[in-house]
């Protein structure tokens, strides 16, 4: 930084909060435009099925009912194509936006209906009549391959087998001294924001624009997909993000929805509003987290570990969407995590089934992948018969490691972790839980009759993924100042963050900062919000941009003040002598007035950066009901350098409330049929603040990334990433039965059947 | 089903002369008729609570009654509950303690909160936690919204 840093480190309010808290913010739900029609989608019933007839006479009868939309009315469009670890094996899995002729899971699009209002057009796509033929549902991925597409296409329902691997995993197995095996299940859940998803499409004929408002997420890469599944050019299309009721991975992907909406408003010359209802958000919004995993570790007499083998098997539901294979990519690359493990080999089968498609959800492939490797620890803990915590200390990957290359890729880069201090942060977090002192008072209440236990888990975490991000910078005539990028915000708080950046590089107020995101039309690229990745590269971008508008300003002032550049400074909006000595100053606003001030820089980047943390959890079991309760919760976590601490922890304690749903509570179940039996908040059940635990937080900036000037990496997912690891961890030490836990969530029922064979 | 009934609904002391169907929520009316959208909807079945308004002083799920029926009744909503530039206690507990994230069940929050605490000043930590595990938020993990409501408690109790 050339300025003095003033709001970079400093938990100051966000710049978001008052229109959130005053009913003044924008929502896909509060956007209308005049004439605009409703558009409500009929869904499939059925888990697998040939579509014999879709009768939609009685629906046009309704007054008020404009149109139906059937597979034949968009047969022009292409299935929805893939953004991130997109193989080309997988294609033929790609979502067409309305079912043709099969329908592969409850909650497929079949038809959509158009009408005046959103009550009319509900009652119209019920008289929809839509008659399907059932064929067998697949529905575990575990089963052997089979026949999964409509006859004419033999599609497998093992759409791909990928591979990892570094080391010579046959020969570590061999020379074992002990070999740990496990068979573990991650349940179905998924982000579940509380608003659902929203599109308005309209078409503006003076321009010749379509405009998409409720845009999410990625806005650049949504426009230019768009633009080519509806063939029309890239600058005929803008997409405009208002507020964004959460994103967790899930929202703001392409959906058949989106694409619809958007024909509609091309094919009808009339706004086009959809707005999702909570049962469709549960059955047709992406899922995710659902694998089942067979390891193993081959291991010294010492607990070191010599090797691991997993073979993994990711239920990706119905289709592959967006996210084609990056959860499980995610999964297999990110499974070693902290520890050094010289042998690793990971085949994970990417398998389809009869039921909703999936995608990322915060911490995608980790929340899995560290509960199988944490579960693996705790394993080789009890076979070699020493503590928890010493197993991962024998193990972790020491400092002097560090820049650490894992032999492994993913997402396009390879992956090294830039720094870190595992032993160091480990004993922090132990500090902070006071694991001593709790093991004893744990084991009284044991001995008094009490299911008590403690647990934990340590990870690696990744974040900002490049290739680059661009930040614009103008200077108003008022002289206030707009950072126009092109990154996206779901809520995070990306505008008081990047402001904070801004202004410390410039040498201005954060409050006299607004941030432009999300709007395609402003900046023609940008890579979104996904991947903890705002932070750091956009944060890195607006550094760069900030210092060169502040060297352009330093150069036009020295010009009117008669001095040079190098001997002035801008504080808190005002250019005068930096070592304050008397002379003239001019306000920032005055120059702004006189001239035109903007600078652009993008910041690029071929490696992630790896945060780290150590969660800490106490559970309690009732063995009556088979409820847990988590009492107490220690999170350490080092982001490499906090641009607003309490955002950060913000981040941090609502991923571990969402870490802790995908452990207890939250689970997406279907019957023997493909039924989806999870389609309401009274059958899905997510965590209130009843059973949030008590939690300590500690944020430290032990190992700055080498890679970006601030030092930072992202926060967003260290939350949520361990939550199922360190709470199995615990139950099975509240049981006193290493091991127990083997499937998530942990509900009272699979609870119940632990204590009776315990 | 379409037959429409002449309605007033009295939001934040303001009179809406609206006609609606029978059928069609308080939520609906509020945000569509009314062109108050900062009442959310969350979820249509009563238990997210995004969408609680207070209706006569009283915590309620507007996607759970009908607009017909809050007739005549005082309905009050986020729109109302700040004067002028300066926020309510209680929004400006949010604020300082970071009780929010997204924002869509900040409204639900901060309109439950405000009718239980204008009800009962002294509520105990229990009790509340009780109150406020009937509303739903996916960003801030709760332990925010809770500090945000007990200061925000103190504050009006000071008044």
């Amino acid at each position: 930084m050339t300025a003095r840093e003033l709001f970079v480190g400093r938990s100051v309010p966000r710049l978001e909060d008052r229109p959130l808290l005053t009913g003044q913010g924008r929502f896909a739900a509060d956007i209308s435009f005049p004439g605009q029609w409703t558009m409500r989608v009929v869904r499939s019933t059925v888990a697998h099925g040939k579509i014999q007839s879709i009768d939609a006479h009685a629906a046009l009868a309704l007054p008020g009912v404009h149109a139906v939309w059937t597979a034949a009315d968009v047969a022009h469009i292409p299935p929805i194509p893939f953004r991130l670890t997109g193989l080309k094996q997988l294609e033929p899995y790609c979502q067409p936006v309305l079912a043709k002729d099969v329908v592969r899971y409850v909650g497929e699009p079949v038809a959509v209906v158009f009408a005046e209002d959103a009550y009319l057009a509900e009652d119209a796509a019920d008289l929809v009549d839509v008659s399907i033929e059932r064929l067998d549902a697949t529905l575990l991925a575990t089963d052997d391959p089979r026949v999964f597409a409509h006859e004419q296409d033999r599609l497998s329902t093992e759409a791909s087998v990928l591979q990892k691997s570094y080391g010579d995993v046959d020969a570590a197995f061999r020379d074992a001294h002990a070999v740990v095996a496990l068979e573990l299940g991650i349940g179905r859940h998924s982000g579940v924001p509380l608003e659902t998803r929203g599109a308005i499409a309209r078409y503006d004929a003076a321009r010749d624009v379509l405009e998409l408002h409720g845009a999410a997420k990625v806005p650049h890469w949504n426009r230019d997909t768009l633009a080519r599944m509806l063939g029309r050019a890239r600058e005929s299309v803008q997409l405009y993000e208002g507020h964004v009721g959460g994103g967790f991975g899930i929202r703001g992907e392409i959906y058949p929805e989106d694409v619809l909406v958007c024909a509609a408003a091309l094919a009808f010359s009339r706004p086009v509003k959809w707005i999702e209802d909570r049962r469709e958000h549960l059955i047709a919004a992406n899922h995710s987290r659902e694998q089942t995993h067979r390891v193993r570790a081959a291991i010294d007499a010492q607990g070191h570990i010599l090797g691991i083998h997993d073979e993994f098997f990711h239920d990706n539901g119905a289709y592959m969407r967006t996210h084609a294979a990056t959860v499980p990519d995610l999964a297999a690359a990110m499974l070693p995590g902290p520890y050094r493990v010289p042998a690793y080999r990971a085949t994970g089968h990417i398998r389809l089934t009869n039921k909703t498609p999936c995608g990322t959800y915060r911490a995608p492939g980790r929340y899995e992948s560290t509960f199988v490797r944490e579960r693996l620890l705790d394993a080789i803990a009890a076979k070699v018969g020493v503590d928890k915590v010493e197993i991962r200390q024998r193990n972790l990957i020491g400092k002097s490691a560090m820049p650490y290359a894992l032999g492994l890729d993913t997402l396009g880069t390879h992956i090294v972790y830039d720094s870190g201090d595992y032993a160091l942060l480990l004993d922090k977090a132990l500090q902070l839980a006071g694991w001593e002192a709790l093991q004893g008072e744990l084991r009284r209440r044991r001995t008094a009759g009490e299911l008590v236990g403690a647990g934990l888990a340590i990870f690696v975490e990744k974040s900002g993924l490049g290739p680059f991000d661009t930040v614009k910078i103008e200077a108003k005539s008022d002289g206030s100042i707009e950072v126009i990028t092109g990154v996206a915000s779901i809520g995070q708080g990306i505008e008081t963050a990047i402001a904070q950046i801004c202004a410390d590089g410039l040498g201005v107020d954060y409050r006299t900062i607004k941030v432009i995101h999300g709007q395609t039309d402003c900046i023609d690229k940008g890579m979104g919000a996904f991947a903890s990745r705002v932070t750091v590269m956009c944060g890195e971008a607006t550094r760069m941009a900030a210092v060169k508008l502040r060297e352009q300003l330093l150069r036009l002032a020295a010009e009117l003040m008669q001095t040079s550049a190098d001997l002035l400074t801008v504080r808190q909006g005002r250019i005068l002598r930096a070592d304050s000595s008397p002379g003239p100053s001019m306000l920032f606003a005055e120059l702004a007035r006189q001239h035109l001030l903007s600078a652009e820089a993008t910041f690029e980047s071929s490696h992630m950066v790896y945060p780290y943390g150590v969660h800490i959890a106490v559970a309690r079991v009732d063995a009556e009901t088979g409820g847990v309760t988590i009492e107490r919760y220690a999170i350490a976590y080092d982001v490499g350098r906090a641009v607003n601490p309490r955002l950060v922890e913000g981040q941090i304690a609502g991923g571990l409330a969402q870490g802790l749903g995908g452990a207890l509570l939250e689970e997406f179940l279907y019957d023997e049929a493909g039924e989806p039996l999870s389609v309401s908040f009274a059958d899905y059940l997510m965590p209130t603040a009843r059973e949030v635990p008590k939690l300590a937080i500690l944020v430290t900036e032990d190992a700055p990334s080498p890679l970006n000037t601030l030092g930072l990496k992202g926060a967003g997912e260290g939350g949520a990433n361990p939550v199922g690891a360190a709470i199995a961890s615990a139950i099975d030490d509240a049981l006193g039965c290493p091991g127990a836990v083997t499937r998530l969530p942990v509900t009272p029922q699979r609870l119940k059947a632990l204590l009776a064979v315990r | 089903m379409t037959d429409k009934t002449n309605i007033t609904l009295t939001i934040n002391g303001r009179e809406h002369a609206i006609a609606v169907e029978p059928r069609r929520t308080l939520a609906d009316a509020i945000r569509e008729d009314c062109g108050q959208t900062g009442t959310h909807i969350g979820c249509e079945h009563g238990v997210c609570g995004a969408c609680t308004v207070l209706v006569d002083g009283e915590p309620v799920r507007s996607c759970l009654m009908f607009a017909a029926q809050a007739h005549g009744k005082q309905i009050r909503t986020v729109e109302g509950l700040a004067s002028g530039d300066t926020l309510h206690p209680m929004q400006q507990a949010f604020m300082d303690h970071h009780g929010l994230q997204c924002g869509f069940c900040t409204p639900g929050f901060l309109m439950l909160a405000v009718g239980v605490i204008e009800r009962e000043p002294d509520i105990g930590d229990e009790e509340l936690l009780d109150v406020l595990s009937s509303n739903l938020c996916r960003c801030t993990g709760y332990q925010n919204i809770i500090k945000a409501v007990r200061a925000a408690a103190k504050e009006m109790r000071a008044r």
